[in-house]
């Protein structure tokens, strides 16, 4: 940041009402450089707003493709499990509560600006205290146990939340929440494919994954997966390419037709709506990648049912 | 909906052993609810020989877990959970008078065996849609376990709840054979 710039950003500050903190950094060149205040509490709410906002609120690419397979969906069963979807979205949504029982695991990706400074309190627990405040005020189901094998115990206010930072440039924070239901969660898989498994591998593992889940993960499902980096990479980006909108294709033309290619051999199961029969087993496949090593190809899919709950605001 | 079948709780194996599978049905009557903790609590008791909290005979649990009702509503949102996890426990409430399930997605082998063999039906509610289930949901009290909030035991007064027999008395299961009828080869 040179000082030159900083006239901008003081300007906007006195317009917006944002708070900037200067720092005057010593050496041959002294020169004063400007980071963006921002308030722990400020992050709170807007993680508190956007959990409700997700659990509450099916987005608008949901909604209208539930709504387009409902018009062409040939097995009656299958026709009437979507009216009920659609009707229970347009109740929650009317009456302001939520979509499904069950509110899911709290999960937040934030994009934090490397020229933002956080006051007043603790990040995470901001971030954690902001989902406490959803989740008792907000009449959204307690599902976290403090301990996995052992205790098993109820913390009775879903946290912790399960957070994901990155770094970038700017003096933005962009915070993205998912409530994640467990039903499908419980569904997902990972794999560590051979490099020559190529894409047929890919598409195939995929493929029988969503299959093989069959009825359980409240079908139509979105699909999403993580191809590449390392185990733990390509996991986070299949949470990740949930968070894509319905409809809304890889920039990348050849991971584009795979995905297209994937949705259709998932919809010729003809699992169904519910599981009980039809054409409408998947609404999207999302696929994101990431470069990966010569010796390897991860592959992660993480399933999501037709509630697919998130929410993102840049502050 | 139609050709809708209309059972009243507490149900006779004559009643369950006549659904067939892909039957709507419109439940009405008391139902208890209960998913993986309640279900091993119940279990255990079993397997130390003591009495249950309450009487399976004739009765029809729902794998649930509601959201918290808001002021003026009976319930919260209350939708199926996924019902395999239950499978483990079930055989030995099917053997005690249990006619019947609802919840959402497979069942094992060793449930659909002892539903044949008791007379008991597996129902399906829609997976999510669970604003819209609550509202079949006229009242609720807790019976037991109130220290497993969501998961604790409740009765569940119900009018013209909605499932569809998914699993009928005989075997016949409808997540094999709808499935097949629209798979492309």
């Amino acid at each position: 940041m040179s000082s030159k710039k900083m006239t901008e950003p003081r300007r906007s500050a006195i317009k917006k009402e944002l708070r900037y903190v200067a720092i005057l950094r010593i050496g041959n060149n002294s020169e004063v450089s400007y980071v963006r205040e921002i308030k722990a509490e400020v992050i709170q709410n807007t993680v508190r707003d956007l959990f409700l906002q997700a659990n509450y609120f099916i987005g608008k690419d949901v909604y209208d493709k539930l709504k387009e397979q409902c018009e062409i969906e040939e097995s009656p069963v299958g026709k009437s499990v979507l009216k009920q979807i659609i009707e229970n979205d347009e109740i929650a949504s009317k009456e302001q509560i939520p979509i499904c029982q069950d509110t899911g695991l709290a999960v937040a990706f934030i994009e934090l600006g490397q020229e933002v400074l956080i006051v007043d309190g603790d990040f995470n627990e901001a971030i954690n205290q902001g989902v406490r405040e959803a989740y008792t005020k907000g009449f959204l189901r307690k599902s976290v146990v403090s301990d996995p094998v052992f205790d098993r115990k109820n913390t009775k206010d879903n946290t912790p939340a399960i957070i994901h930072v990155k770094i970038v440039p700017g003096d933005k924070v962009k915070i993205t929440v998912t409530a994640k239901g467990i039903g499908s969660e419980n569904m997902s898989s990972l794999k560590m494919l051979k490099p020559a498994d190529g894409v047929e591998g890919v598409k195939k593992f995929v493929v029988d994954t969503a299959v093989n889940a069959g009825p359980n993960p409240c079908p139509p499902i979105i699909v999403g997966v993580g191809i590449g980096g390392t185990m733990e990479m390509a996991a986070i980006l299949s949470k990740k390419a949930l968070l894509r909108p319905v409809g809304q294709y890889n920039g990348d033309l050849r991971y584009a037709q795979l995905e297209d290619e994937i949705l259709q051999e998932i919809n010729k199961s003809g699992i169904g709506p519910g599981g009980l029969g039809g054409r409408t087993t998947a609404l999207a496949v999302n696929i994101e990648y990431f470069p990966t090593h010569i010796a390897g190809l991860p592959v992660a899919v993480n399933i999501c049912c037709h509630a697919s709950r998130h929410a993102e605001k840049v502050i | 909906m139609e050709n809708v079948i209309r059972i009243m709780t507490p149900v006779t194996t004559e009643e369950i052993r006549k659904l067939r599978a892909k039957d709507n049905v419109l439940i009405t009557g008391v139902i208890y609810t209960a998913r993986d903790a309640a279900h091993k609590r119940l279990v255990n008791l079993l397997n130390e020989g003591k009495e249950l909290p309450i009487d399976l005979k004739g009765q029809i649990i729902y794998y649930v877990g509601p959201a918290p009702a808001k002021p003026g509503y009976a319930v919260g949102p209350a939708g199926p959970t996924t019902s395999y996890r239950m499978d483990p426990y079930t055989p030995q409430l099917l053997k005690l008078g249990l006619k019947g399930m609802i919840g959402k997605g497979t069942r094992s082998k060793e449930v659909i065996d002892a539903m044949k063999e008791h007379g008991a039906v597996y129902f399906g509610a829609v997976g999510g849609a669970a604003a819209l289930i609550a509202k079949s949901i006229k009242k609720v009290d807790v019976v037991c376990y109130e220290d497993l909030g969501a998961e604790a035991i409740h009765r569940f007064y119900v009018e013209d709840f909605p499932a569809i027999v998914v699993i009928d008395s005989q075997g016949n299961n409808l997540y094999e054979t709808e499935p097949k009828k629209y798979r492309i080869k």
